[in-house]
């Protein structure tokens, strides 16, 4: 138990898969200007993440390994988190309306979020069993989103204040994102 | 000839990714920690624009529009697969050093993003002309960056020692927060001789 317990705090502090291990970053530019586009996003990647996760590890180990497929995995990962992500859509427009609207236009944009991809790629790369997956991808879902939602937070300030022309636009926004980056490494002690 | 020679171009300038168009921000930070893996990664994601660019464009008419996005990320993991295969066979020390990183371009913006905005809307020349502008503004960025991070942060170049003995690394440059920050400063300098596109 205090294995999964120190797996979650390394996935969402320590080495967070933004901040720490740089996936994810389009959308943490892109859709980090207003807190509830950001937090939708969020919500949108915890849900995928968790999902698509769980299922690339299925059909790497029942699949890919068993019919020593490993060279496709590539293809197959991307097929498969696409596919979801479709599904999920049409899943949520049929059956749950309201989630749909908070989350619709985000799932389109998150088959080519680098974070989703990534995970399922150190999941299988690390040999972790079902349980571990099931928490790597959880927690780092919930790291992206406690980053995303920080700097969206952080933007919302930063649209009224006076910011020297010249650092207008991405480049405050990456600036920020290595300060917040370097808070996150006083995490490092922890686990 | 004019049209494709101003195609080519717009990507080693005047739209040059990262700087400009700010895509594919996940290996720019990532892989920029030495010059080696930072030409190595721009040479990849060229290749795979221009053969995703020649396959995209000469289907664009057999492709259905409901289904393109899908279509193009198969045409694209494809020539990922093959640069993964390749570089393990032949540069087995960039293919571990690039790690997840390789399969990663598969979901990296500016390829689906060319696909989309360019390739799937002209004809073959035009798109070759464009991926390749397009990669070859990708690793003269990367390089840019690495180079300054790697002669800051570890005092060497391509692994030859530049700064002497007595030059004490400074180690923030080679890690995450010194790539984020070095990153904005160099969109900063961009932004004095125009502003950056802004994404969508």
């Amino acid at each position: 138990m205090s294995d999964y317990l120190l797996m979650a705090v390394s996935a969402i502090f320590v080495n967070n898969i933004l901040l720490a291990q740089y996936l994810g970053n389009c959308p943490y530019v892109g859709v980090s200007k207003r807190m509830n586009t950001a937090v939708g996003m969020a919500g949108g990647v915890i849900f995928v993440l968790t999902l698509a996760g769980i299922i690339t590890w299925i059909f790497d180990v029942f699949l890919l390994r068993s019919f020593d497929l490993v060279y496709l995995r590539t293809i197959v990962f991307i097929l498969v988190i696409a596919a979801l992500v479709q599904f999920v859509e049409t899943f949520l427009k049929k059956m749950v309306p309201p989630l749909y609207k908070g989350l619709g236009i985000f799932l389109p944009l998150i088959t080519t979020n680098c974070a989703i991809f990534g995970v399922c790629i150190i999941n299988v790369r690390k040999d972790f069993n079902f349980m571990e997956t099931l928490v790597f991808s959880v927690t780092s879902a919930l790291g992206f989103g406690l980053a995303l939602v920080i700097m969206a937070g952080l933007r919302e300030r930063m649209a009224t204040a006076r910011i020297p022309k010249i650092l207008e636009g991405t480049a405050i926004t990456m600036i920020t994102a290595g300060f917040m980056a370097l808070s996150f490494f006083g995490f490092l002690g922890m686990a | 000839m004019n049209n494709i020679v101003k195609e080519f171009t717009k990507g080693l300038w005047a739209e040059i990714p990262p700087f400009r168009f700010v895509l594919g921000l996940c290996p720019t930070l990532a892989v920029t920690k030495s010059v080696e893996t930072g030409v190595g990664m721009g040479l990849m994601l060229t290749f795979v624009l221009v053969f995703s660019n020649i396959f995209i464009s000469s289907l664009r008419k057999v492709i259905p529009p409901s289904v393109r996005i899908a279509c193009f990320i198969v045409v694209i993991a494809t020539f990922v697969v093959i640069v993964e295969l390749v570089s393990q066979a032949y540069t087995y020390g960039l293919y571990q050093k690039l790690g997840i990183f390789i399969p990663l371009i598969v979901v990296n913006c500016i390829v689906l993003g060319r696909a989309e905005a360019f390739a799937s809307k002209n004809g073959v020349v035009a798109s070759i002309a464009d991926g390749l502008g397009m990669g070859i503004g990708f690793t003269i960025s990367l390089t840019v960056l690495a180079a300054i991070r790697e002669l800051f942060g570890a005092g060497t170049l391509y692994g030859i020692n530049i700064m002497g003995p007595s030059f004490e690394p400074f180690t923030f440059m080679v890690s995450a927060p010194g790539a984020f920050v070095c990153l904005g400063l160099i969109l900063c300098i961009m932004n004095l001789f125009g502003k950056a596109k802004e994404m969508v």
